[in-house]
This record gives structure tokens, sequence and C-alpha cells, in this order.
């Protein structure tokens, strides 16, 4: 609870002159992000390309060394990317092509930007390690991207749906084959929806906070944990 | 047996109205003889409530949760020892629709996630859209863009202040700062026609210019603005109890912020001077004469400090962004990105065809990603577009501010009272348009 007094100003570990808006950038090519060949050099063959779009630098990284990355990218003194600006995920229309998980960085004491890209072939199982362990904030990013797309992530404590609701059985909205109206019809919904138990929506971790659902009955456990009414 | 002299249990131990209308003093209970039998007092000794937790819930509908938000809380005594926050009752699928709309249909829909902040929206997604196209836009549109999100940022600090006072039992400068927003929003309705949904932007340019007169009464605003924050400033933040209620609360220090990915105020405020604006500038943010405000403290009052600067900064950068507002065209003179005007359009061949292009197939980009941050109210608001060459997106992917603010809350709302919850709730200015998408 010790507020800290010494003020962090970004930039700051690489003075230089201060950024300016850019301007005419390339298309393809151009300067990549320092950063990419030091995660070369340090992975080796976990890193398989290196592109620059639109000025930004993106990596392919294999899926199960991310957290390594990510947490070295974190703590090396010459890269410090302490900002994790997001955690998302992209399908293409054409389904043959792998599912892409996305990690947006920002190295804030050195205003550098990086993403990093893990391929997931369809037909496998959708599974990145979480960063959680490294950075606190993509706890509701990697929550987000799970309910979106159905990607798994590794290691994270709490790992369920966030703007679904916890019973939402219609499966992945962002995926490509989710038609745009559900995939229920709307008889379907409307009857789900009425149907619905909204105290089902306390997950099971939060009826356990009272302690009171390890010491029911087991018949009634289970007849709780299917989403059942209570009846008061 | 003692005799209870309690008026509650003496009024409800009658019988009520007797037929003159007065009161009936007779006793419910009675003995025998007809004699009121004394009630018994409840038992004096409290039950033992230690190490009982109870579980609380606020929202969806409470007003103090700023929109449907709703939070769970585990108290023990009046301290919250947990809280579990739980999202989305506002969840539209704004991402979903965008893949299924051509890039200047998605403007739109800019306006109504973070509606406080309709104009910052809408020029945010233009520039991540002209990233795409490998776009660049005219002297004048950089400028009126910047005058569009600095306008925008008073009116959402606006509301967040007014609410924020509410919240804590100050009534008096809502109205005020509603009264200087109802002037911005005069203004942006002299501009496009809308006042809350605006979608000022197109790729390429804007809706239109400013009409004739406008950039006067943008003058009159900016004089007049600081008058009106004065006063707020003496109304709270010497007031007792307004000090009493923000300060302390909800800290986050710098490293906590920054691992929890806080943005705008929220980071500043913890004493980590990030600002998109400064170390990764847009709109020729750069080239403007202002300061970065940043706390030390990293509680609520200072988020309060620190907001109320960025409303002073940003009527630094709208006064000499009208005095270099320069004349010329607003929009790329590029009819594969532009529309014809209309006149044009049913004259001339040409236009005719590029009209008809343009509304049917939408311009195109090329295959790419980009992914384009501003410093919107909330904090840095990105927006994360892939392109597989056709004339809608493929990902649209919104970064909210608003959304990642708030998955801090359990850790700064920990360790203190129910009724701090409301106030550090209000300092994280959430809108749930934003925060559900």
């Amino acid at each position: 609870m010790t507020p800290t007094s010494q003020i962090q100003i970004a930039g700051s570990a690489a003075p230089h002159d201060a950024p300016r808006t850019p301007t005419q950038i390339p298309h393809r090519g151009g300067t990549p992000n320092p950063s990419a060949e030091a995660l070369r050099a340090r992975f080796g063959d976990a890193v398989s390309r290196v592109d620059v779009v639109w000025g930004e630098t993106t990596v392919v990284v294999d899926a199960a060394r991310v957290r390594d990355m990510v947490a070295w990218l974190h703590d090396d003194a010459g890269e410090r990317y302490d900002y994790l600006v997001d955690v998302t995920a992209v399908e293409f229309r054409d389904l043959e092509q792998p599912l892409e998980v996305v990690w947006h960085l920002r190295s804030l004491p050195y205003r550098r930007f990086l993403r990093l890209k893990a391929l997931l072939p369809k037909g496998a199982p959708l599974e990145v390690p979480s960063v959680w362990p490294v950075h606190k904030g993509a706890d509701w990013m990697e929550r987000e991207c799970f309910d979106m797309f159905g990607v798994r992530f590794e290691g994270h404590p709490d790992l369920r749906r966030i703007l679904m609701w916890e019973q939402y059985k219609e499966g992945f909205p962002l995926r490509k084959d989710f038609p745009l109206r559900g995939r229920f019809s709307r008889a379907e919904q409307l009857r789900q929806a009425l149907a619905a138990n909204p105290e089902a929506r306390y997950s099971m971790e939060e009826i356990s906070v009272v302690e009171a659902f390890s010491d029911l009955p087991d018949e009634m456990r289970q007849r709780l944990a299917s989403g059942e009414r209570t009846g008061e | 047996m003692p005799t209870t002299t309690r008026t509650v249990e003496v009024a409800l131990s009658t019988s009520g109205i007797g037929p003159d209308g007065r009161p009936q003093r007779t006793p419910l209970v009675v003995d025998d003889r007809g004699h009121a039998v004394p009630l018994e007092a409840p038992p004096s000794v409290e039950p033992d409530m230690g190490g009982e937790h109870m579980l609380i819930n606020i929202g969806p509908q409470h007003p103090a949760t700023h929109g449907v938000l709703r939070l769970v809380l585990e108290l023990d005594g009046e301290t919250v020892v947990r809280c579990i926050p739980h999202v989305g009752y506002l969840h539209c699928g704004f991402e979903k629709i965008g893949e299924y709309r051509q890039y200047n249909q998605i403007i739109p829909w800019t306006d109504r996630e973070d509606y406080l902040n309709s104009p910052g929206n809408n020029v945010a997604f233009a520039l991540g859209a002209e990233r795409l196209f490998g776009i660049e836009i005219t002297p004048r549109c950089t400028v009126l863009r910047v005058i569009a999100m600095e306008l925008s940022r008073i009116m959402s600090h606006l509301v967040w202040m007014g609410t924020t006072a509410v919240d804590m039992g100050a009534f008096t400068p809502f109205l005020w700062t509603f009264q200087e927003r109802e002037n911005v929003y005069n203004l942006l309705e002299g501009w496009c026609g809308a006042r809350l949904t605006t979608s000022l932007t197109r790729v390429g340019g804007m809706v239109a210019d400013v009409p004739d007169g406008w950039v006067d009464g943008l003058r009159k605003f900016i004089k007049g603005f600081p008058i009106t924050l004065a006063e707020a400033d003496k109304m709270l933040t010497r007031n007792a109890i307004w000090v009493g209620r923000t300060v302390g609360l909800g800290v986050m220090t710098s490293d906590e912020a920054i691992n929890y990915g806080l943005s705008g105020p929220m980071l500043r405020a913890s004493g980590v001077a990030y600002d998109v604006r400064k170390d990764f500038p847009y709109l020729d943010y750069e080239t403007y004469d202002w300061d970065v405000a940043v706390g030390t403290h990293g509680d609520v009052y200072d988020r309060y400090l620190v907001r109320m600067e960025e409303m002073l900064q940003s009527i630094r950068i709208l006064q000499q962004a009208v005095d270099r507002l320069p004349d010329g065209p607003v929009n790329v003179q590029d009819p594969r990105i532009i529309l014809p005007p209309k006149s044009k359009a049913t004259s001339e061949m040409e236009s005719m065809i590029h009209h008809f292009k343009l509304v049917m197939e939408g311009p195109r980009p090329p295959v790419g990603e980009c992914y384009v941050a501003v410093e919107s109210p909330k904090g840095e608001k990105g927006y994360y577009m892939v392109s597989d060459g056709t004339s809608k997106p493929v990902r649209w992917r919104i970064r909210p501010p608003a959304f990642i603010n708030l998955s801090a809350i359990p850790k700064m709302v920990e360790g203190h009272l129910l009724s701090d919850v409301i106030a550090i709730n209000a300092s994280i200015d959430i809108v749930m348009g934003e925060v559900d998408r």
C-alpha cells in the first residue's frame, strides 16, 4: 500500500529525440523492431518469421514458447516490454488457414511496440500458454479470447466465459463458422432466455465463497451444479 | 422480567383505531383480568457474527455502478474481502458485426461503444483504417480531428466528474459540468448535426467541414470553460468531504498499474508518465505545446486531479489548434476513397461510376494488418484491424481501455469499506458500452 514517489517516464531508458507522428509508412518492409532479432538470437527455432507490415513488426513464434518469450521480454534489461496491450485472436475467412493468437506488447521505457503471433492449425486443440503469470492484465483479455474464440489459455487461474453467460451453449461467437445471428433460432434463443436461471450465474467459485456448497448433501450439489432452480 | 418501554412495540401491541377515530390503546396481550401482559424484551446479548462472511450483490441495475456492472462482494463486517465483477450485460457483438460491414459502415458502431467519447472513437477508427489503406490525410483534416478528440475528452471528463461527485453526495458540480457539456454538444451539433452519436469521420476525411462561424463558437467555449472548471475546482479540490472520501482509496503503485495494463488517467495517477499522444504520437500531437498530468499516490483523489488537469491541457491544445487551423480541403482527393459530391454524381459519368463502386463495393485496402492506438479519455484505445484484401475487415478488434482498467477492480477494492467500493468504481471511469461492446 505504499505509494511510489518516483515518477516513471516512458521512453526514459532510451533518451532520444521526441517521437514524431509517422508518415509515409510503407505497406511492407522497413526497419524491423530490434527486439525481433534479439528474440531470434535468444530463442532460435521458436521464431519462425519476422514481418514488417505498415511499420509494425510481427514475430511469428512457436505457441508453446510464448510465455517464456513474454517473460524474457518483460525481464531483460535491454527489452523491458512491461506493458501488455492486448491479447486477441484472428480467424480468417479461408477456414483452412490457421487461427492466429496475437499478443501486442509495449516497452514503455524504450517506446517500442511488438506483435507476437502464434499460429494454431485447424483440427488440433486450440491451446496456448497463458501470460497471466507475467502480466496480471492478461486476465480478462484471455478470458475474452476464450469466450469469443474458444482458445484455451493453459495456466490461467480462472478461465471461464466473461461477456457471454456461463450456460451459453451456442459456441464461440467470433469464429467464422458462427453465423451472425447465432446458431439457434430466435424461438430457441427466447425459450432458453426465459428458462435461464439467473442464480446460476453465480459460478461454482462464488458459491464456495460462503463455504456452504461443500457442506450440502451430494445429491443437492449435483442438482445445483447442473443449474437447477433451488426454489426459495 | 423487565417491562419494555420501546415505542415501536407499544404501538404494535395496540389493535388500531377505535370507533371514535382515536387510536385504541388496548393491549393485544391481556391476562385473565384484562391487564396488559408486559412484553418480553429481546435478549440483550448480540449474536456472535465473528468469522461469518457475507455475500453482497451490487448491480447490475444499481445507479452507482455507472451502467450494467455487477459486483459480487464478500464482506467481513463492512470490509471487502473479495470482489468478483461480472460484465457482459451490454454485449452486442460489435466486433462480429464489423466483420460484415464496410469500413465506412463501421464508423457508426464506434459511436456506440464508448458513447461519451464518440468523436474520439470516430477519429481513432478512421486513423486505423487510413493506416490500413495507406492514406495520408490533409492538414486541415488533421487539425479538425485534434479539435474533435480534445472536445470529446473534455466532454467525457465532465461526465465523469459530475457523476462521481453525485456518487459522493455532491450535487452542484454535476449541474455545472452538465451545463458545460451541453455547450460541447451544441458545438458538435453545429458541426455534424448529431449530439451523441456523431459519426464525425470518414475514411480519408471528415463527414463535413466545420460551418461558418463555428470556430468563433469554439473560441467562446475555450474562454468560458476554464471559469466553470475553476468553480468546480473550488467546490471539490479542498472540500473536506471530497478529500476524506477519496484520499488513500484504491491505491495502485506504478509497477502494479503497468502490470495490470491500466492506461489513461488511471495509469498516470499512479505516477507513470505514459500518454499515447506523447509516446506514440498521431495527428501531429508532438507539435502542440502541452504537458502530461501525472499523479504520485495512485489513489482516487489523484485520479480526480489528473482528470482536472487534463481538461485544462485539452483547452491549451484546443487554443493552439484553433489558432493554426489551415485552410484547404478536408477530404483526400482520391475518388476511390471519398464519395464525389452528389451534384457531380448525378451529372458526370465518371463520378457516377465512382459513387456506385464506393457505395456498392466499398473501398478495398491491401492485405495487411495494423494496430492504431489513441489516447481516449479512458486510456489507450486501440483498433487492431486485419484485412484480407476485401472491402470488409477480417477482424476488427477494439482494445477497450475501460474493460482492462475495470479488470483491476478486485485488486483495488480489497480491504476497503463497502462505501469506498462506490468511490473506487467511479474513479475507473467505466462506460459499459465499451466494456461489453
